[in-house]
Order: structure tokens, then C-alpha cells, then sequence
């Protein structure tokens, strides 16, 4: 399945885009998300742990299983006000 | 409503939206770009959003605002894009039966939207650097 993962603020900058292209198995869950954006962009690697993941724009666990076509966003922490 | 917007508040008009005749407190929040922090000089902030569920969220603390206090009215209004130092950034305004609970329930609401709602500010210092700021409290 592949997944464009949006980027913001921090994470944009690290990144270099304002999204990442992932391939991932069917039945991948966040935590396989997670891993494989370090792994292929390892600058990320610090921002990521401190980074929540959102799935259709709702905050996901890293238990959450993904499918075809989800919206992926990488937060880094939030500072909104 | 309007909960995104990348131009000027008018909280005047925000504020005269949320009175109502069963309502006599009416509460008023601003955030402002603020020019001093931690020493350092601030020329600007830069806000963006992942709008569509920032949107949500906001819509979310409203209704979590309206579970928990009398609310008559409520409006919170948050500004993207470039901002210099003492533009509004965001503003709460919440109208409820008397004072305390208006007073309570704006208070909540402002600090439900720091820690939830998707939005990222960038320092534009004085020295010419900029900065994503990301608090060390991460959000789950």
C-alpha cells in the first residue's frame, strides 16, 4: 500500500517536502509507519519520536491498522495559541 | 463559523457574536505575538495548521467546553500566516449565565486548544533566525 505521509512545520524542514511516499505491507500499523520514515529518512528519526501520527485526520496509536487510501500526517508537538 | 482564518481578527464583532439576553458574563481571550522570549527578540510569528483536523478539534473543544459549563455562545478563531509582534493570533470568546463559569470556561477552551489542536508556530527573531517551536510535552 502506499501512503503519502503529510509533513508540518519541523518535520516539513527535516523532510525537505511537505509529504513522504511510503510503501508499506497490508496490515502495516503505525509502529511499521513510524519505522519505515526513519529508516528511509533517518534526519527525521529525533522530531519522530516526539511526533504524534493522525490517520484521516484523527490521532492514531501506533497499534492502529492502516488501509488503501488513509490521509497520513506526521505532527511534530503542537504550538497552536 | 469560521475557526481558521488568515485574516485580522475582528473580535469586536466575534464578541458581540456570542452575547445573548440569558447570558451575563462574556468572556474575551486574545493571544497576541508577544516581542520577548527567554531573552530573545521576536520580529514575527508564522502559524500553519493541518486545517482539516484542526477545524475538528476545534469544533471538539467547543463541544467539550459546552459539557462542562452553561454555555450560551462560544467562538474560537485562530490566525495562519505571518503575524507581526501584538497582532491576535487566536481569540475565545464564550458568553454564560454569570461570570465564573464564563470566565472558567474560556480559560478551558484556550488551554484545550494549545494542547490539542494541530498548529505550529515559526520565531522569526530579531538576529535574522527562525525556529519551529515544539514544546517538549508531546501530544497523544
Amino acid at each position: 500500500m502506499i501512503f503519502n505521509v503529510r509533513l508540518f512545520a519541523r518535520a516539513r524542514e527535516l523532510g525537505g517536502a511537505d509529504h513522504l511516499t511510503l510503501d508499506l505491507p497490508d496490515g502495516a500499523t503505525v509502529a511499521d509507519l513510524r519505522r519505515r520514515l526513519v529508516a528511509l529518512h533517518p534526519n527525521l528519526a529525533d522530531l519522530e519520536a516526539k511526533c504524534a501520527v493522525a490517520v484521516d485526520a484523527e490521532f492514531a496509536n501506533d497499534g492502529h491498522i492502516l488501509t488503501e487510501g488513509a490521509e497520513i500526517a506526521l505532527l511534530p508537538p503542537v504550538s497552536g495559541g | 463559523m469560521i475557526r481558521l482564518t488568515t485574516n485580522a481578527i475582528d473580535y469586536a464583532a466575534l464578541t458581540e457574536s456570542v452575547c445573548r439576553p440569558d447570558c451575563g458574563g462574556v468572556v474575551l481571550f486574545l493571544g497576541t505575538v508577544r516581542d520577548l522570549t527567554d531573552g530573545r527578540v521576536t520580529l514575527a510569528l508564522e502559524y500553519e495548521a493541518y486545517s482539516a483536523m484542526a477545524e475538528r478539534k476545534l469544533a471538539e473543544i467547543e463541544q467539550e467546553t459546552r459539557r462542562r459549563w452553561p454555555v450560551g455562545e462560544m467562538a474560537l478563531v485562530h490566525r495562519l500566516g505571518r503575524l507581526a509582534v501584538g497582532e491576535v493570533s487566536v481569540a475565545a470568546a464564550v458568553s454564560c449565565p454569570h461570570r465564573a463559569e464564563a470566565f472558567e470556561a474560556c480559560r478551558f477552551a484556550i488551554d484545550r486548544l494549545k494542547e490539542l489542536v494541530p498548529l505550529w508556530k515559526k520565531e522569526n527573531w530579531a538576529d535574522g533566525s527562525t525556529e519551529w517551536v515544539h514544546p517538549s510535552k508531546s501530544l497523544e
